[in-house]
C-alpha cells in the first residue's frame, strides 16, 4: 500500500485515503464540441503509459477529496513529488528525489 | 513416563510439565516447550511425512521455519483441522493431535510409494510428454489421477470456526528477528528513544543462540543474554516485542506485514483469544536481521529419515535435550557440523564418524572433535545414505573414488554450510549481490529505507554481528529522526564461527550417478532432473525451477534454491549469478487466509447500508434485495401471498389509490452558488439557465464519451440552488464526477458540491390519492395542482419538521417525494403511513417500483443501458439542449458510430401472447430459423407481468428499433420461439393525463 | 523433432534420460528475417508457430527481453472460458477455445487443458440480467454456458456457500462446461517448442530498444541490446510493455498498464472441481493439477510497471474467496506474485494493423489474455503474413477509439442501479 502526500493537507497518508484518477495534465479542449474525431480520441482515449516518470492524478477522497497531481516513478512506484491541481508541470529527473 | 531419547545431558526443558500428544493415533509423552517434531524424535520417531511425488518417506530435515518433510495435520476438533502444518514449527499442548499426510493406508506402508519404484519414468516435466492419448482420457483418467496423487493434506471442509485479529502499527525502527543482530540493534535503537518494534518468529527470541551453545554476550551465556534483552526491552515504554510473529512480506515504502501465531500453541484458547494476529506495520526504518538457513548436502539417499542438518541436531539437543540417535553419522563440507557433533558426542551419543569433503580442514572445532575421539574422514565423501524408514548406514569413498565403506548409523547430520536470508530483503525490491569468494548472495543495492545486518547480510563472526547491529540500530533511529544515542554496548566474548561450505551435489552425485540426491525435498526434484532441466534447453534458473518445480514446495527452496541454481549453473558452464537467482516473493512462510481475511468476513465482509425507515419496512414484513450495499425493501408481502401475487397488489393499489415507497437511497447531490446554473449547463444534457426556481427537469448526465452515465431529477431551490438526485448505485460516482469537472476542469465556477444522500430521507408517495394522504401533514406548501404543478419543488414543513418537497412521479401517477432530515424521518413515515391507512394505500417495494416505471416506459439507468447507450438510442434526444454549445459528452456524441445508422434503439416489445413474460436478457432476432451463430438484434433489458395492463410488458434495444415500429421480431428460447411485436416504449397512460388526475 | 509419448519416456527411463534434446534451440541471431515478433510469450510464440505452420513463413525471429514465457504468461491464473457477450469477442474467445481443444495434439504438448468448466456468481438482481444476457447471447452464438439455481451450483461445486444468509448470496450462476483451465508454462513451451522445430529463432535475453523505419515510415527492423536486426514485418505482442514498444514506432496507444496480483495456498487433495468467478464479490478460484488453490486478485488503482502490489489487494481478494469458501479459511498462502496488465478503455483488445506500415500489434487482453492464447495467435499469424486481418479480429482495431465503435465488455457489465 502506497504512502501518499496529499499537498493539501500536507500529510503523508495511506493510499485507501486516495482515488488514482489517471493521467494528469490532460486539459479538456475548450472548444471540444469542435474538435476532430481523431483529436477526440488523442484527449480521451490515448495514453503516455510511460515506464518510468508518470505524472499522474489522485484525489484524497477519504480525506480533504481534493483533486492533486503526483509525479511517481512507475517502475519503483516511488513517489518524487506532490503538487496541487492547476500549478504547472514540473520538470523532474528521475532518480531526483523531491 | 520419559520419552526414550530424552536426555538430562542438555536442552532447556528440564523441569517443563509433561503432556500427551497423539500422532497417527499412537500417544506420546511430550514436555511443554517441545515443538511436534522434537516430541516425536524424544520418543524415536523419525517417520513424520510422505514425499509429493514418489511418496518416499521422510523425518524432519530441520528444526524450524524452512522444513520441507515433516508437515502434519493438525485437528483440534472436526471444523478446525490445518494441513500441511510444520512439525517443527507447531507447538504441543496438551491433547494436542496430530495426523500424517499423502499416505495410504498408513504412513509406514504407502501404496503410493510404487511411484518410486517406478521414478524413473517420473523424470522432471515428464507429464508434459504424455498423457495425450486417447485424447479423452486426459479428462476422464490421466488428470484425476495426477490430481488424485498430488496435493498433500485434506483441506478443511467446515467452516472455521476461529478469528483472527487485525492491527496497523507505526514505528521508527522496525527490527525483523530477534536473534544476536536484531536484538543488539532493537536495543540500541530503543535506547534513543525510537519508537521499536522487534518481531521474531520462534516462540522466544535467540535465533541461533537457540543450539550455539558457545558464544557468550556480555558475560552471559548467549541464550540467557537474549532472553534478558528481550525481558528489558519489553519493559521500555517505546519498544513492543513480537515472539511468534514471522514478517512475510515486504512491501512498498517500508510497508511490512507480520502475522502472529497467538494460540495455536495453546491446549485450550478460549473464545477470547484470536488464532492468529495480522499486523501491517509501517516503519520509518527497517533493520533486517534474519539470519542464516543451514544447507543440506546433495548426495544419494539424503532423504531417509534420520538425515537432517546438522543444526537442526544440535537445536534438538541444546534447546529440547533430545538426541536425534545414538550413533550419528555427520556429513559435511562446513565446521558447523563439528559443533553438532562434539555437542552429541558430548552428550552421550556416539559419533560413527565426520565425513567431510574437505582434504584438511582446520581449526579448533576440528581439533576438539578429534580430541573427543572422533574420526574424521577427511577429503571423502557420502556416496550414499540406506535404510528404509530410517537411515541405517552411510557409505564413503574417498572425494575422487576408490574403495566404498558403509557405516551404520541410525541419524545422520549434515551441512554444506550456510545460506543467508536475503528473502525480505530481495522482497524489499533490493537488488542481491554474488559473492563468488563465498559463493553466496548478498544484499547489495537497497530500494528502500532498510538494512541488513548479522549472518543474512554475510557477517559470519558474533562480535561483528553485535557491534554492525548496535551501529545500525544507532543509524536507524537517528535516520528516524531520533536526536540523541547513548552509545549502547553490547560485546559478545566468544562466539563460534564457521568456515567451509559448498554448493551443489557432493561429489559421487554427479551426472554419471543414478542414485537419488536430492535438491528438494517436499516436491522430489533431484540434482538428475535439474541436470534434465538444462538438457532439455531450460537455460534460465526460472525455467529451471518451473520445469521441475525445485523451490515451488511449501517451503519456497529455503534450502534447495541455491543448489538447484549451482547444479544448473554447473550444467550450463555458466557461473551462478549468470544463471540468475528465482525471485523471492511474499510470504516468506504460509500465512493462513483467515488472518488476511481477518474481520471482513460475514456481516463485515462489506459495509450494509439500512435507510433510516428500515424498521418501519420490516415491521411491514419487507422481503429485503441487496442493491449495491444497500438493503433495498423488495416486495411486501401479505399473508398467502408470494412475489408475484404481492407486486401485482401493490403495482394495482398504487394505481387505485396510492402507494407509500422508500426513495432514499437516491443519491442526492446539492449544487450552490453563483454559477450553478453554468455548473449544471456543463454537466447535463438539458438546459437549465431557464429553470425556474421551485421547478424540476428530468436530467441526463453523459460520460465524455456520449454514452449516457446517470439521470435523476433536479430540483432548482433558488437561482443559486440546486438539489441534484442521482441513481442508487451512481451517487459516489456521480459525486466524484462532479468534482473532478469542478476542481480541474472548470475551477473558474464559483459553485460548492456537497452530497446530501444521507442527510435527506425520502418517502415516495404515488398515486391518485397521493395529495390528500401527505396534505394534511404539510405545512407552509400550497399543494393545489396551480400552485405546485407536476414537477415542482417546494420547502416547508411536514410533521413539523422541514421538508423539501418535490411533485415528481417515477409511476405515472400524481405523485410527491417528501425529503426530511434522516433523523425524523421514522416518525414522518409513520404519520404518512398513518394517513395512507385512511385512504386504503400500501406500501410498495423495489420490484412494485420496477413495473410501474416500465408500464410508462421510463427508463433505468444500467438496466435499460448498459454504458453504450447514447439519449438518441434510449428515446431522450428531446433531453438533449440542442442550442447548448457544450457539455459534458457534446463530442463524444458525434463520433461516427454514434451517429450510424443501425444502432441499438431501446423500444416497447409486446409478446403475441399476452401471458409469456420474456426473461430479461434474452435475445431478440428477426429469423429464428437461421442456423447457429444467428445474427442478433438486441436484448431483452426490463420485462415483468403487469396486471395494471393485464399482460406482459417489455423494453428492449434492437438494432434500428425506431424504424421497427409494429414489426414481428422473435426471441428464441431454449424450449420455444417466442413472438414479439415493437411497439413504443409507454403501455399505460400513453398521454400521462394521470400525473395531473 | 523428437516425439514425446509415454513409449519415448519408457526409452529414456532406461538410460538415465540422457537422450533428451533441448526443447527448443537457442541461436545467435540473423541479421535480417521476414518477420519479427517482439516479445516471447503465449501469445507471441503462438503467433510464430502459427505464421510457420499455416502460412509457411519460418524467417522468424521471436525476440524476448528476459526468459521466454516469464511475462504474464507465467503468471495468470490460467483461466480459459468463451462465454463473452458481444459476438466479436465471442467470435475470438470460442476461436481460442476450439484450439485448446487438442493443442495437446497439435503440440505434441501436453499442455493440460482441463474442461474443468467456468461457474459465475449472480449475487444480486442485476447480476442475474447480466449474466442471463450472456446465457442467451451465448447459446445464439454456439457458445455452452448454461443458468444454474445455488442448489444446482453447490452440487457442482461443493465448497460453495450458497446460504441465504451471507452477505452478497449467491442467487444463481452460469456455467460454461468447456470452459476450464491449462498449464501456462507447458503452453509458452509447448509453441516454442514446436516453432523452434519449425525453425523459428527464439532470441531470449534480447530487450528491444527501438524500431528502425524507412524513409516512406515503412518497418526495416528493430535495434536490440545485440544490434539491429532486420525485417519488413514486425508484430508487437509485449502485454504491460506493448505501449513501450510501440511508442518507438511513435505510435501512441490506448493502453494504461496496471498491477494485476495472483497467490496459490498450499497444496492439498482434491477439493475443487472447478473454476469459479465472481465479479460482484471480485475474486476467481480454480485448483491446479498439483492441489494448489489458485486466486486472482484485482488490480491496483495506479499504472505500474513493478510486478507488484499492494497487500491490501491480496487481503481483499481473500476475504471474497472465504465469503464464497468458508471451509478455506485455515488454508495457507504459499506465493504471490504480481504481473502488468495492459488495459484499453473497452476491456478488449488491439490485434490489428497500425499506422505504420509492416507494424502491427496485439495487446490489450487486460487481465485475460491467457484463455485467448492459441486463438490470438492464429489470428494475428495470419493479419501479419496477409497484411489484413483475419474476420475473427476485424473488429479488434486501432480505429475504434476514433470511430466509436467499442467492443465494450465492461459496459456491458454494467453497475447495478
Amino acid at each position: 500500500m502506497l504512502l501518499i502526500h496529499c499537498p493539501y493537507c500536507d500529510e503523508d497518508r495511506p493510499e485507501l485515503e486516495f482515488r488514482n484518477a489517471g493521467e494528469a495534465h490532460i486539459a479538456r479542449p475548450e472548444n471540444i464540441a469542435e474538435i476532430s474525431d481523431e483529436e477526440f480520441a488523442q484527449f480521451f482515449f490515448i495514453r503516455t503509459n510511460p515506464k518510468g516518470l508518470i505524472y499522474e492524478r489522485w484525489r484524497h477522497i477519504h480525506g480533504c477529496a481534493r483533486f492533486f497531481n503526483a509525479v511517481r516513478d512507475s517502475v519503483s512506484d516511488k513517489f518524487l513529488m506532490t503538487y496541487k491541481a492547476g500549478e504547472k508541470r514540473p520538470t523532474v529527473k528521475a532518480g531526483e528525489k523531491a | 513416563m520419559t520419552a526414550a531419547f530424552r536426555t538430562t545431558a542438555a536442552g532447556r526443558l528440564k523441569g517443563a510439565k509433561p503432556v500427551k500428544i497423539s500422532f497417527d493415533g499412537a500417544s506420546y509423552a511430550a514436555l511443554e516447550g517441545d515443538t511436534l517434531a522434537s516430541a516425536l524424535l524424544a520418543n524415536g520417531v523419525h517417520l513424520m511425512g510422505r514425499s509429493f511425488k514418489y511418496h518416499r518417506p521422510r523425518g524432519v530435515l530441520s528444526a524450524g521455519a524452512e522444513e520441507p518433510n515433516a508437515l502434519v495435520g493438525i485437528h483440534r476438533d472436526a471444523a478446525r483441522k490445518t494441513p500441511n502444518v510444520r512439525a517443527t514449527v507447531q507447538e504441543v499442548y496438551d491433547g494436542l493431535t496430530a495426523v500424517s499426510q499423502n499416505r495410504w493406508p498408513s504412513l509406514a506402508f504407502d501404496v503410493g510409494a510404487v511411484n518410486d519404484i517406478a521414478s524413473p519414468m517420473f523424470s522432471a516435466g515428464f507429464y508434459y510428454k504424455t498423457f495425450m492419448w486417447p485424447k479423452a482420457a486426459w479428462k476422464s483418467v490421466y488428470e484425476p489421477t495426477i490430481r488424485a496423487s498430488a496435493g498433500l493434506g485434506v483441506a478443511p471442509d467446515k467452516p472455521d470456526p476461529d478469528h483472527y485479529a487485525s492491527r496497523y502499527a507505526h514505528c521508527d525502527v522496525l527490527v525483523l528477528g530477534g536473534g544476536a543482530a536484531g536484538l543488539s540493534a532493537a536495543l540500541a535503537a530503543a535506547e534513543t528513544g525510537a519508537r521499536v518494534i522487534i518481531a521474531d518468529e520462534q516462540p522466544a527470541v535467540g535465533g541461533a543462540l537457540r543450539f550455539e551453545t558457545g558464544s557468550t554476550i556480555d558475560s552471559a551465556a548467549g541464550w540467557d543474554w537474549a532472553q534478558a534483552t528481550a525481558v528489558k526491552l519489553a519493559a521500555m515504554d517505546n519498544v513492543r516485542v513480537l515472539t511468534r510473529t514471522t514478517a512475510f512480506g515486504y512491501y512498498a515504502q517500508n510497508m511490512v506485514g507480520l502475522v502472529e501465531r497467538v494460540s495455536d500453541h495453546l491446549a485450550d484458547p478460549g473464545h477470547d483469544l484470536p488464532r492468529e494476529r495480522l499486523w501491517q506495520v509501517r516503519a520509518k526504518r527497517v533493520i533486517i536481521a534474519t539470519g542464516a538457513i543451514e544447507r543440506h548436502m546433495v548426495f544419494d539417499g539424503n532423504d531417509k529419515p534420520g538425515v537432517m542438518l546438522a543444526s537442526a541436531g544440535r537445536t534438538y539437543l541444546n534447546h529440547f535435550g533430545v538426541l536425534v540417535g545414538k550413533n550419528v553419522g555427520v556429513f559435511t563440507a562446513s565446521d558447523s557440523a563439528y559443533a553438532a557433533a562434539i555437542d552429541l558426542k558430548q552428550a552421550g551419543a556416539s559419533i560413527a564418524a565426520i565425513v567431510d569433503l574437505r582434504d584438511n580442514p582446520a581449526g579448533p572445532l576440528i581439533d576438539q572433535a578429534r580430541a573427543l575421539g572422533i574420526e574424521i574422514l577427511s577429503g571423502r565423501t557420502l556416496v550414499r545414505a540406506s535404510g528404509n524408514l530410517r537411515v541405517a548406514s552411510m557409505t564413503v569413498r574417498a572425494t575422487s573414488g576408490g574403495p566404498e565403506r558403509t557405516i551404520p548409523v541410525d541419524a545422520l547430520l549434515m551441512s554444506a554450510g550456510w545460506t543467508p536470508s536475503v528473502h525480505l530483503f530481495s522482497q524489499s525490491r533490493g537488488k542481491v549481490a554474488f559473492d563468488s569468494a563465498t559463493r553466496r548472495f548478498l544484499p547489495g543495492d537497497y530500494a528502500q529505507d532498510c538494512v541488513s545486518v548479522g549472518a543474512c547480510s554475510g557477517t559470519d563472526t558474533l562480535a561483528d554481528t553485535v557491534k554492525d547491529a548496535v551501529a545500525a540500530g544507532e543509524k536507524a533511529a537517528k535516520a528516524a529522526g531520533l536526536a540523541k544515542t547513548v552509545g549502547t554496548k553490547v560485546k559478545a566474548e566468544t562466539s563460534e564461527s564457521w568456515a567451509g561450505g559448498m554448493v551443489g551435489a557432493a561429489p559421487g552425485a554427479g551426472p554419471d550417478t543414478t542414485g537419488k540426491a536430492f535438491v528438494d525435498f517436499q516436491n522430489d526434484v533431484t540434482a538428475k532432473d535439474i541436470r534434465l532441466a538444462v538438457r532439455e534447453g531450460m537455460r534460465s534458473i526460472e525455467h529451471v525451477k518451473r520445469f521441475t518445480t525445485n523451490g515451488m514446495a511449501t517451503d519456497q527452496g529455503k534450502t534447495s534454491n541455491i543448489h538447484g541454481l549451482a547444479i544448473a549453473a554447473e550444467a550450463l558452464g555458466k557461473e551462478m549469478p549468470e544463471v540468475g537467482l528465482t525471485t523471492f516473493r511474499a510470504p516468506y512462510t504460509p500465512v493462513t487466509f483467515g488472518s488476511l481475511v481477518n474481520h471482513s468476513k460475514g456481516r463485515l465482509f462489506d459495509p450494509t447500508r439500512r435507510t433510516p425507515f428500515h424498521a418501519q419496512e420490516e415491521k411491514l414484513g419487507a422481503v429485503f434485495e441487496d442493491v449495491g450495499q444497500w438493503k433495498r425493501a423488495w416486495y411486501y408481502p401479505r399473508a398467502g401471498e408470494d412475489m408475484h401475487a404481492a407486486v401485482n397488489r401493490e403495482c394495482a393499489t398504487v394505481r387505485k389509490a396510492a402507494g407509500i415507497f422508500d426513495a432514499s437511497t437516491l443519491g442526492k447531490i446539492e449544487v450552490v452558488g453563483p454559477d450553478a446554473a453554468k455548473f449544471m449547463e456543463l454537466m447535463y444534457t438539458n438546459p437549465w439557465e431557464k429553470l425556474e426556481s421551485g421547478r424540476c427537469r428530468y436530467g441526463i448526465m453523459l460520460r465524455e464519451d456520449g454514452f449516457i452515465y446517470d439521470d435523476g431529477v433536479v430540483g432548482r431551490l433558488a437561482a443559486d440552488r440546486f438539489h441534484v438526485t442521482t441513481t442508487t448505485g451512481g451517487a459516489a460516482r456521480v459525486m466524484n464526477h462532479m468534482e473532478d469537472y469542478l476542481q480541474t476542469e472548470f475551477p473558474h465556477l464559483d459553485v460548492w458540491l456537497t452530497s446530501i444522500s444521507e442527510q435527506w430521507a425520502v418517502i415516495a408517495v404515488q398515486g391518485p390519492k397521493s395529495r390528500d394522504i401527505i396534505a394534511p401533514l404539510v405545512e407552509g406548501i400550497d399543494m393545489s395542482d396551480g400552485a405546485m404543478p407536476h414537477m415542482s419543488v417546494r420547502e416547508g414543513k411536514i410533521c413539523g419538521v422541514p421538508t423539501r418537497l418535490f411533485r415528481m412521479s417515477f409511476t405515472g401517477e400524481r405523485g410527491f417525494e417528501i425529503n426530511v432530515p434522516a433523523d425524523y424521518a421514522a416518525a414522518v413515515w409513520d404519520a404518512v403511513w398513518a394517513q395512507g391507512q385512511k385512504h386504503g394505500a400500501c406500501a410498495y417495494g423495489t420490484e412494485a417500483m420496477h413495473v410501474l416505471r416500465a408500464e410508462k416506459g421510463y427508463i433505468i439507468v444500467g438496466q435499460d443501458t448498459d454504458g453504450t447507450v447514447t439519449p438518441q438510442d434510449a428515446g431522450l434526444d428531446w433531453a438533449v439542449g440542442k442550442k447548448k454549445t457544450d457539455f459534458v459528452g457534446i463530442r463524444g456524441l458525434k463520433r461516427p458510430d454514434l451517429v450510424a445508422k443501425g444502432r441499438k434503439q431501446l423500444v416497447g416489445l409486446r409478446t403475441k401472447d399476452p401471458k409469456v413474460v420474456l426473461e430479461e436478457g434474452a435475445q431478440i432476432v428477426a429469423d429464428p430459423k437461421q442456423p447457429i451463430p444467428m445474427k442478433m438484434l438486441g436484448h431483452v433489458t426490463s420485462s415483468y407481468w403487469s396486471e395494471n395492463c393485464g399482460r406482459s410488458i417489455a423494453l428492449g434495444v434492437v438494432t434500428g428499433g425506431f424504424e421497427r415500429m409494429g414489426q414481428t421480431l422473435y426471441v428464441p428460447m431454449p424450449d420455444k420461439v417466442i413472438e414479439v411485436e415493437v411497439v413504443g416504449q409507454v403501455f399505460f397512460d400513453e398521454k400521462g393525463e394521470r400525473l395531473h388526475g | 523433432m523428437r516425439k514425446y509419448s509415454v513409449f519415448a519416456i519408457a526409452r529414456e527411463a532406461m538410460r538415465a534420460h540422457k537422450g533428451w534434446d533441448a526443447q527448443w534451440s537457442s541461436p545467435e541471431p540473423r541479421a535480417e528475417y521476414d518477420v519479427i515478433i517482439v516479445g516471447a510469450g503465449g501469445h507471441g510464440l503462438a503467433t510464430a508457430y502459427y505464421l510457420a505452420k499455416n502460412h509457411g513463413i519460418t524467417n522468424i525471429a521471436v525476440l524476448e527481453k528476459g526468459w521466454l514465457g516469464g511475462g504474464n504468461t507465467g503468471r495468470n491464473t490460467t483461466i480459459i472460458r468463451s462465454n463473452y457477450l458481444y459476438d466479436e469477442s465471442a467470435g475470438i474467445y470460442d476461436h481460442a477455445v476450439k484450439l485448446w481443444d487438442g493443442l495437446s495434439q497439435d503440440l505434441n504438448y501436453n499442455v493440460m487443458y482441463s474442461a474443468r468448466g467456468v461457474m459465475m456468481l449472480a449475487h444480486n438482481v442485476h447480476d442475474v440480467q447480466s449474466l442471463k444476457r450472456h446465457v442467451h447471447a451465448n447459446r445464439l452464438n454456439g457458445i455452452d454456458n448454461e443458468w444454474m439455481t445455488p442448489e444446482q451450483a453447490k452440487a457442482y461445486c461443493p465448497p460453495l456457500n450458497i446460504s441465504p444468509d451471507a452477505r452478497y448470496p449467491v442467487v444463481g450462476a452460469t456455467l460454461q462446461r468447456r470452459g476450464g483451465t491449462a498449464r501456462h508454462d507447458a503452453v509458452a513451451w509447448g509453441y516454442a517448442r514446436a516453432a523452434s522445430d519449425r525453425g523459428v529463432h527464439i532470441i531470449q535475453n534480447c530487450e528491444v530498444k527501438g524500431i528502425r523505419r524507412s524513409a516512406n515510415g515503412h518497418v526495416t527492423g528493430v535495434e536490440t541490446s545485440r544490434g539491429f536486426i532486420g525485417a519488413k514485418k514486425v508484430g508487437v505482442v509485449a502485454a504491460g510493455h506493448s505501449s513501450v514498444i510501440m511508442q518507438m514506432a511513435d505510435v501512441r496507444m490506448p493502453l494504461e498498464s496496471y498491477p494485476l496480483q495472483a497467490l496459490v495456498s498450499e497444496p492439498v487433495k482434491p477439493c475443487f472441481p472447478c473454476v469459479v468467478m465472481s465479479n460482484t464479490v471480485h475474486a476467481y478460484i480454480s485448483q491446479s493439477d498439483k492441489g494448489e488453490l489458485v486466486i486472482g486478485a484485482g488490480t491496483d488503482q495506479y499504472i505500474s510497471y513493478s510486478q507488484t502490489g499492494g497487500l491490501h489487494i491480496l487481503t481483499h481478494t481473500l476475504d471474497a474467496i472465504c465469503e464464497m469458501f468458508p471451509v478455506f479459511s485455515r488454508m495457507k498462502m504459499l506465493r504471490s506474485w504480481g504481473g502488468i496488465v495492459d488495459v484499453t478503455p473497452d476491456r478488449s483488445p488491439i490485434l490489428a494493423k497500425t499506422p505504420v506500415p509492416g507494424l502491427y500489434v496485439n495487446c490489450g487482453w487486460g487481465t485475460g489474455g491467457f484463455k485467448a492464447t492459441p486463438g490470438s495467435g492464429h489470428v494475428f499469424a495470419h493479419t501479419i503474413a496477409n497484411d489484413n486481418p483475419h474476420p475473427i479480429n476485424a473488429g479488434f482495431t486501432l480505429e475504434r477509439f476514433r470511430s466509436g465503435r467499442l467492443i465494450d465488455e465492461a459496459a456491458a457489465a454494467a453497475v447495478a442501479h
